[in-house]
């Protein structure tokens, strides 16, 4: 097993890297950039050959530390592997206020660890791509990419460490701040920006909702105290689960807390808005982020708080009906989109709902296979949509077509990434993707049927979107790109009609390897060499929660496939043969279409008539004016009452000797009068 | 008992002051000499922080300097009383932060410049007493002078039209409240003979007290609800920070409106633990109303400062939220929400410091606040624009940023009492993710603005005061156990005495 630093050291080196790069580097080049910039007559744009060794280094140095943590993490699944998943480290107090414990350690039980597998690797392919595809940034942009991308991984890393779930917590919002960055990275564009904020203020709903369970758990701090126990660390969570101290309705209330941040960070409906508006990042953000890792950190954080979700039949039932509805409910919009970069958003939201689904019932390991596979070939569609980006200069599919023959390596990994995504056996997808229809299946009652069925009508779909993606960009003739009449999101790039650069190709080749045989390798259903019959199973079943291995359904599979080939053959009948025209077809169901397009209106919903009609035009309107002219008002009411009854008392001050003497007179009659009378 | 580090460090400030008026000439040595006062004024406050001896068998009160016939008059003994305890010292380090930051936020002041600085010296002497003063006439003389430099400041260097209006409207409020507050302490004196805070709370839970104490407690706990400021006593606020001239803004919304947190629980809570005790329900509501009315009508503003003095009014509100704690759970008191409260003292001093700070950087270069013609200046100022979106995802309460570990502990120590308003206060955190990034959004980032082309990023002399307060923020935030752990020896005194009222109310 690592000692401790050593795991440390996955997390610390990026950080350090963004630490470095951000502190060091990047200021450095404030004093050198300017005088270069002057000597060379430009300060716009350096091509990559352009690039000063301070910016070179950036990326280099961020490489490194990713290279370092994935070596680790590596080491780390075998330690865990010999060490049957226990873990051997021990939490350091952070901080104690009266009953209150918070502490910081590491659980490497064997979610963690293939979760550090998953970051690690991904991460490292997409800094290495990144180098060809930021070229065209000038250093400081570039060097400030790095910094994030490592501040990214290092609060990845840190996540799924965590043993204390306000450690866990603090983890979760720095990836979303990264996020945040990474989304708003090119922050002189309006819409950049916009999507930056959006995925932050949508994400933190959820993360209310996170933190109201966490809030919940600390309220039974009593029992557990009297147990011995803390209730933010996780490991004496599951704990409290066996032993009935979270039971009942304290465990679907924690649980759906937790869920709630689950539901923000998955992108799952209903807070699925902000994820396809966060493409507006750079496209290999787009592949680390939004579609391999932080995303997925919904579905790492239910299965993280397994046990207490499995204390509560009511909010598996929700899960199941959340994302398997998501499912779905995102594969029709990725039906319409024209947006490369959106159809895989959609995409991703709609398998995230998969893996969701599969927690739903109950299938712990089958979740995370899923989200095992996904994370490679979802990384690489990502990745082949940025390198047909470099060549056509555009996202929108419209203008794209007959990309393969300029571009046959990225077309080959994109297909490969295909066929895995649509769930074609012996594809990476199709093992997870058709675990998780089993476990459905198996499922006992209505709720896991209705989560079936939706989950394969999404198949279905998911094989003609992602057809059609591939249809649309690499066959037939180019449609002139970024040169084209009309286009929009070009942001002043061109056409280079050739291959990308090998850092690009590099990383497509190694992803869809994995996109191809991962799948099979890591779970195979006989002993294949080093890797024993449905390994991956076996081996989180060594973690706290008790894992099923179902078998192989020979008749479920077949069905499934045959679904998805129905779906890809119909996205060949109606984009590549023009048998069925996609126009009349759209005319025909234009209420769908329209409908579909729009997004369901949820971006109206939300942000027209709950934020902007009612809360702010409303609620905060009505607030502002009552401040503004009632409260300030009292205020003001009472100065003003004062100062005329000062005016009015006034008049009685006239220095008039007389008058003052008349009324001493008139005073001390009184009281004389009324001594008098009382004596 | 004198050991002086208290006398000195109240003092220095008023001293320099006097220097400055009378013998340093030319408005660069004003400056120079000014700000080498807070400088070591800052030294001091954090040499007073580390010597807080935080050992189980440490006095309660220590670095005490006392003279106990200051003011010898048989009838009304007032005593010259300073010293710190685990409350006090953390506040006497953040005044001692904001007091150097606000010296040199005001680098490029030009008008009346000694006269400036002498006000901004004695600002900073008179909330170093309200901090350490252990009697309570003392406290109401430091509590009282605080008013003169801060009502000069915004009325001669605030901004127009308005700020004779503001300062006026900053004096009436404050002096109305200070007005009972002073009420108060003479009853609390002549039912017991004493001054002296640290006797007062064993001497009133013995009974004696000359009225209702209740209604003593009112009429002190005004004054605090005031300068807090507590919904609805709070409209002098945004006019008062919106007019200040920066360094006043920073001092404003640092320390001084922590004087109102800082009074409840040294005196209030303290004092009358019963009474307190009595109204946590009342705290924990006005605590929400405060946290979500703030938020909701932040979003509203378009003047950058506007907007962030009602930020602090909805911040203020998790402060008063924790103190509901007082009240405590099936008969416990815990320290948590409490400590939240110090915690957020502290926390929103540094966080909002830092933003009225940048606030009036920006303003000095763009000689504008209005939020929709800024715009585009991230470019031009990357390291303003930095320092911005640090100051606003620590005021949104991000993890290793100071601001989530208070408002973590009001949350986590206030639900088990008040769950369903702190359940609602907690929404807060959305609405504040909303207010801070959507102006963030506005005035940073975008297109670059034509009109703005000259403006330049932070000098070296600017950068000092933001790295100091970025520096506060960021080594709470990792590393809270430096702050709370002081507080916490504070707070347990109060919890205890809390303890004993509530236990008493339950049998």
């Amino acid at each position: 097993m690592l000692s401790e630093s050593l795991v440390w050291l996955i997390l610390f080196a990026p950080l350090a890297a963004f630490v470095i790069i951000g502190f060091v580097i990047r200021p450095l080049m404030r004093l050198v950039i300017p005088v270069a910039a002057q000597e060379h007559g430009d300060d716009s744009t350096h091509s990559a050959h352009g690039r000063s060794i301070l910016g070179g280094s950036a990326g280099i140095l961020a490489i490194i530390a990713i290279g370092v943590a994935f070596v680790l993490s590596i080491v780390a699944l075998f330690g865990s592997i010999d060490n049957h998943g226990d873990s051997p480290y021990i939490a350091h107090d952070w901080l104690t206020v009266g009953n209150l414990e918070f502490t910081i350690g590491i659980l490497m039980d064997p979610l963690t660890t293939i979760m550090l597998v998953v970051v690690t690797s991904v991460s490292l392919l997409v800094q290495i791509y990144s180098v060809g595809y930021m070229s065209h940034e000038d250093d400081r942009g570039y060097a400030r990419y790095y910094a994030y991308m490592s501040l990214f991984s290092a609060s990845m890393i840190g996540l799924v460490l965590a043993s204390n779930i306000v450690q866990l917590f603090a983890f979760w919002e720095l990836v979303g701040l990264s996020s945040y960055l990474l989304i708003g990275f090119w922050f002189t564009r309006p819409s950049a920006v916009a999507a930056a904020k959006k995925a932050f203020i949508v994400t933190r709903i959820g993360d209310f909702g996170l933190l109201l369970g966490i809030m919940y758990l600390f309220f039974h701090q009593d029992a557990f105290t009297a147990a011995g126990l803390n209730s933010l660390d996780i490991v004496d969570i599951y704990t409290a689960v066996d032993a009935k101290i979270i039971a009942g309705g304290v465990a679907t209330w924690i649980a759906a807390g937790i869920f709630a941040g689950a539901v923000g960070k998955s992108g799952q409906f209903p807070l699925h808005t902000w994820l396809p508006d966060a493409m507006e990042g750079p496209t290999p953000v787009s592949a680390l982020i939004h579609a391999a890792t932080m995303v997925a950190a919904g579905v790492f954080l239910v299965a993280r708080f397994f046990p207490v979700f499995e204390a509560s039949e009511t909010m598996m039932n929700v899960i199941i009906l959340i994302g398997g509805f998501t499912a779905l409910f995102a594969a029709t919009m990725g039906l319409v989109a024209t947006d490369i970069k959106r159809v895989l958003a959609y995409s991703t939201v709609s398998q995230l709902g998969y893996m969701m689904l599969a927690l739903g019932v109950g299938a712990y390991s089958v979740a995370i296979f899923h989200l095992f596979t996904h994370a490679f070939f979802k990384a690489l569609l990502f990745l082949g949509s940025g390198s047909v980006n470099h060549a056509s200069g555009t996202f929108d599919m419209r203008y794209m077509g007959g990309l393969r023959k300029v571009m046959p390596i990225t077309y080959a990994s994109f297909v490969i990434g295909g066929i895995s995504l649509a769930g074609i056996l012996p594809f990476a997808g199709g093992w997870s993707k058709d675990e998780v229809l089993t476990a459905a299946w198996n499922g006992a009652g209505a709720i896991p049927a209705i989560g079936f069925w939706m989950a394969l009508l999404a198949a279905g779909m998911t094989g003609f979107y992602i057809f059609r993606a591939i249809i649309l960009t690499f066959h037939g003739d180019f449609r002139k790109g970024a040169d084209a009449e009309g286009i929009e999101d070009t942001h002043g790039a061109e056409v280079h009609l050739k291959e990308s650069p090998i850092a690009m190709v590099f990383p497509l080749i190694l992803l869809s390897i994995a996109a191809v045989g991962i799948g099979f390798v890591v779970n195979p259903l006989f002993d294949l060499g080093i890797v024993p019959q449905h390994w991956f199973g076996h081996f989180l079943g060594q973690g706290p929660v008790h894992v099923e291995i179902e078998d192989f359904n020979v008749v479920l599979a077949p069905i499934a496939m045959l679904v998805s080939i129905s779906g890809i053959v119909l996205a060949f009948l109606m984009y590549q043969t023009k048998v069925v025209s996609a126009e009349q077809l759209g005319a025909r169901f234009k209420p769908v279409y329209i409908l579909l397009v729009r997004k369901y209106y949820f971006d109206e919903l939300y942000e027209d008539i709950i934020v902007r009609r009612f809360f702010y035009g409303g609620v905060a309107r009505t607030l502002d004016w009552i401040d503004g002219s009632i409260i300030n008002n009292i205020g003001k009411f009472i100065g003003w009452l004062g100062a005329n009854v000062g005016t009015a008392l006034r008049q009685l001050q006239t220095g008039q000797t007389q008058e003052y003497g008349a009324a001493i007179s008139i005073g001390i009659l009184t009281i004389v009068g009324l001594y008098l009378w009382f004596l | 008992m004198f050991s002086g580090w208290l006398t000195t460090i109240v003092f220095l400030p008023l001293a320099g002051a006097i220097i400055i008026a009378l013998f340093v000439r030319g408005d660069k040595n004003v400056r120079w000499f000014a700000g080498i006062i807070s400088l070591a004024e800052l030294v001091l406050s954090i040499a007073v922080f580390a010597q807080y001896d935080l050992g189980a068998g440490a006095d309660q009160f220590q670095l005490v300097d006392k003279i106990e016939d200051w003011i010898p008059v048989e009838s009304f003994k007032v005593q010259y009383f300073l010293a710190i305890d685990g409350l006090s010292a953390p506040m006497v380090l953040l005044t001692g932060i904001l007091g150097m930051v606000s010296v040199f936020a005001s680098w490029s002041v030009k008008e009346r410049l000694p006269e400036y600085f002498m006000w901004l010296l004695i600002l900073q002497s008179a909330v170093m007493g309200v901090f350490t003063s252990m009697d309570f006439f003392l406290f109401f003389i430091f509590w009282e002078l605080e008013l003169i430099p801060m009502f000069f400041l915004i009325s001669i260097w605030g901004s127009k039209p308005n700020r004779e209006y503001s300062a006026m409207k900053f004096l009436i409020f404050t002096l109305l409240g200070s007005a009972f507050m002073l009420v108060g302490i003479l009853v609390l004196f002549f039912s017991f003979d004493t001054f002296d805070m640290t006797l007062l709370p064993d001497a009133i839970s013995r009974g004696g007290i000359l009225l209702p104490a209740s209604l003593v407690f009112t009429m002190i706990f005004i004054a605090f609800a005031v300068k807090l400021p507590i919904w609805p006593l709070h409209s002098w606020l945004p006019d008062a920070h919106t007019d200040a001239p920066t360094a006043a803004s920073v001092m404003l919304a640092g320390v001084l409106l922590k004087m109102g947190a800082y009074g409840m629980l040294r005196i209030s809570a303290t004092m009358f633990p019963e009474v307190m005790a009595g109204i946590a329900w009342l705290l924990a509501s006005v605590g929400v109303i405060n946290i979500l009315y703030g938020a909701a009508i932040v979003l509203r503003q378009t003047d950058l400062k506007r907007l962030i003095a009602f930020s602090s009014i909805s911040h203020m509100g998790f402060v008063v939220l924790g103190l509901s704690a007082v009240v405590g759970v099936n008969g416990q008191v815990s320290t948590v929400g409490i400590t939240g409260a110090a915690l957020q003292m502290f926390t929103h001093g540094t966080i909002t410091g830092l933003l009225f700070l940048l606030a009036g950087f920006i303003y000095e270069r763009t000689h504008t606040r209005h939020i929709p013609h800024l715009g585009g200046l991230a470019t031009r100022m990357p390291m303003l624009t930095g320092a911005l979106v640090l100051a606003g995802l620590a005021s949104l309460g991000l993890p290793s940023t100071s601001g989530f570990v208070s408002e973590i502990h009001v949350f986590l120590g206030v639900f088990p009492v008040w769950s369903w308003l702190t359940a609602v206060g907690a929404f807060g955190v959305v609405l504040t993710a909303g207010y801070i990034l959507w102006m963030i959004q506005r005035a940073m980032f975008g297109p670059e603005n034509q009109h703005l082309n000259n403006v330049s990023d932070a000098t070296v002399m600017e950068m000092v005061p933001v790295a100091v307060m970025v520096a506060a923020i960021m080594v709470v935030g990792i590393y809270p156990a430096i702050i709370a752990d002081v507080f916490t020896t504070g707070i347990q005194p109060i919890v205890d005495s809390l303890q004993i009222a509530v236990t008493a109310n339950l049998q």
